[in-house]
């Protein structure tokens, strides 16, 4: 186990290694002049220059991507062109924010997305289990901007009851919240659902039920520990989904996170910024990914590390 | 000697479970209704989706509402809000076709390779695979919508980008459980080669699992595509894409909300199409799931 995880930690320090490399390619890609977008259009020329030596935007590209490795390990992610901070302050700035719509779409997620795939799956073909196909349904196939939009048109405009969007109060967090946390329930309580079924089906389920166990102990012991696999893995690969939602989410609702700082900062061509967003973004979900499979791991013995 | 068939899904019981499915005739026909429209818009739609109309907004310069010149309403040029769903269909779904094929055949191929060699190979690609899924997919699309021209071309390469790595991951943890299985064994234990055991043992179990994420992951690229679009680095403006049309009414939704509820009402009857055809057609491939 312990040298799987120094494998795995290994490993995932490579994936960082390669996740760098692949947001220094494309800043080198990126159109336009960072040095010029830092001084301003009506700069003089001399103190572009002086900024891009400043840079190291002068020299041979590989020197460049050392540099820029070296610096991203040191955590300096590069200074807004815009504001003239540096981004990881920036990015650590609005982080809280952030991390508080998540957790609390994932709580919604969770909170109504379980156990509507536990119930939807233990009567298959009841007005429960229709009812929650739809739910789902609908959940999964409605873009989140677009219910967000609607969402505050009902509830902010129409009915007001909660503020057109904007930060503070937790009257604020709820439609966000609400509107994050849909896709996510539509998405946990289908797939537990269909796991479930998938495990139902197997040998030892049958088998278990043949010996006389009560339902709720073939549910809970023979059943659930199987089924919630594929909801751990996909938990894992969600991660990654939830903080894309995110973005989409804080544009709609003004919600001053990571995500609308990103979204500003494409919008005014503030390179440093989007690129050190999606960097920190990304090794957060490294990590997560690689908690998951830890996880995974602990819960299915099955599975052989090879 | 015995020649055991195991658990090869036959095709015409696929079929028939298939159309036993009240889910799958309801999705089948809202995309094939979405796909009408997209493929007849010219001959369907009353006008040209670019078009401004110059009684296309009130005196006000506010939008009109459905009328019988403007059945959808129009928009904040005064250009007919029906015309530009019909032609945002085109766009969407040639998008998304061209970006799922790609994405079934790239996810297919590094699964069945690296689950089935395990190794060097193995390792290599599902790196790979990791560094792409660690960049949640809106964020990543932002960072190439930055770097690359924007425009249909860079959406597609996105959507492909963000739709095959889970595919890889899914058909190679696939591949590991099948791998194990007594038939491969003793397919091996014949003389079987590599390639023969991967396409006559493996390849029909993985099957399920590229049909189903393909058809389930076309409303995902489609979702995408409309969140690409409106955030600006989607489809661009004056082509008209759902997702866009959605950005425009963005700021209007208080004086003009059909701007938002035609666009999407169209993203939800495609999306829901796919999904309903998508979950029907993996009940039917899977027994074990049906529901009878």
């Amino acid at each position: 186990m312990t040298a799987y995880l120094l494998r795995r930690l290994l490993g995932t320090v490579g994936v960082i290694f390669l996740v760098a490399t692949a947001t220094f390619i494309m800043v080198f890609l990126m159109p336009g002049d960072a040095a010029r977008m830092y001084a301003g259009p009506r700069a003089p020329e001399e103190t572009v220059q002086r900024i891009r030596v400043l840079w190291g935007l002068d020299q041979p590209l590989p020197v460049q991507y050392i540099r820029y490795m070296g610096r991203a390990l040191q955590g300096d992610l590069g200074q807004s062109t815009r504001d003239k901070r540096p981004v990881l302050q920036a990015v650590f700035e609005r982080l809280p924010a952030t991390i508080q719509l998540a957790l609390a779409g994932l709580f919604i997620e969770l909170l109504v997305g379980v156990p509507l795939g536990i119930l939807a799956a233990t009567r298959p073909g009841s007005w429960i289990d229709q009812l929650a196909t739809i739910i789902a349904l609908v959940g999964i196939s409605i873009p989140q901007f677009a219910l967000g939009l609607i969402a505050l048109y009902v509830f902010g405009f129409l009915i007001p009851i909660f503020p057109l969007g904007g930060y503070g109060t937790p009257l604020h967090l709820v439609l966000p919240a609400l509107v994050l946390g849909i896709g996510g329930t539509a998405f946990y309580s289908r797939v537990l659902r269909n796991s479930i079924l998938e495990v139902t089906g197997e040998d030892y389920v049958r088998t278990a039920k043949a010996k006389g166990l009560s339902p709720r102990v073939v549910l809970t012991r023979h059943i659930l520990r199987n089924a919630l696999m594929p909801v751990v893995t996909l938990a894992g690969l969600d991660l990654a989904t939830l903080l894309g939602g995110v973005v989409v989410i804080e544009a709609v609702f003004g919600w001053p996170g990571i995500g609308l700082q990103a979204w500003n900062a494409i919008r005014n061509q503030d390179t440093p910024m989007i690129m050190g967003t999606v960097l920190f973004a990304s090794v957060a979900v490294v990590f997560l990914n690689l908690f998951v499979d830890v996880l995974y791991i602990a819960i299915d013995p099955r599975v052989r590390l090879t | 000697m015995v020649q055991i068939e195991i658990e090869k899904p036959s095709e015409r019981g696929f079929w028939v479970q298939l159309r036993r499915l009240p889910r799958a005739w309801i999705g089948a026909g809202l995309v094939i209704l979405v796909a009408l429209a997209a493929i007849f818009a010219p001959l369907v739609a009353p006008a040209d989706p670019l078009k401004q109309f110059r009684d296309g907004l009130a005196a006000n310069g506010i939008p009109l509402p459905p009328s019988a010149q403007f059945p959808l309403g129009s928009d904040n040029l005064g250009r007919d809000v029906l015309s530009r769903m019909l032609y945002g269909a085109r766009v969407s779904l040639s998008v998304s076709v061209v970006a799922n094929v790609v994405a079934a055949i790239i996810g297919t191929g590094l699964g069945l390779w690296a689950g089935f060699y395990s190794g060097p190979t193995d390792w290599l690609i599902m790196r790979f695979v990791d560094v792409l899924l660690a960049f949640p997919a809106i964020l990543l699309a932002l960072g190439i919508g930055a770097v690359l021209e924007r425009g249909y071309r860079t959406v597609i390469i996105i959507l492909t980008i963000v739709t095959f790595p889970a595919l890889v991951r899914l058909v190679r943890s696939q591949v590991l459980t099948v791998r194990e299985r007594v038939f491969v064994e003793s397919a091996r234990a014949l003389g079987a080669t590599d390639w023969y055991i991967i396409f006559h043992h493996i390849l029909p179990h993985t099957i399920t699992v590229t049909v189903v994420w393909t058809t389930l992951s076309f409303a995902n690229t489609i979702l995408v595509e409309a969140a690409l679009s409106f955030l600006g680095v989607g489809i661009q403006l004056p082509d008209p894409s759902w997702g866009n049309m959605i950005n425009e009414g963005q700021s209007r939704y208080r004086i003009a909300p059909w701007m938002i509820i035609v666009p999407t009402v169209a993203i939800l009857i495609t999306t829901l199409g796919f999904n309903l055809l998508g979950d029907a057609v993996r009940d039917a491939l899977d027994p074990r799931t049906s529901q009878r």
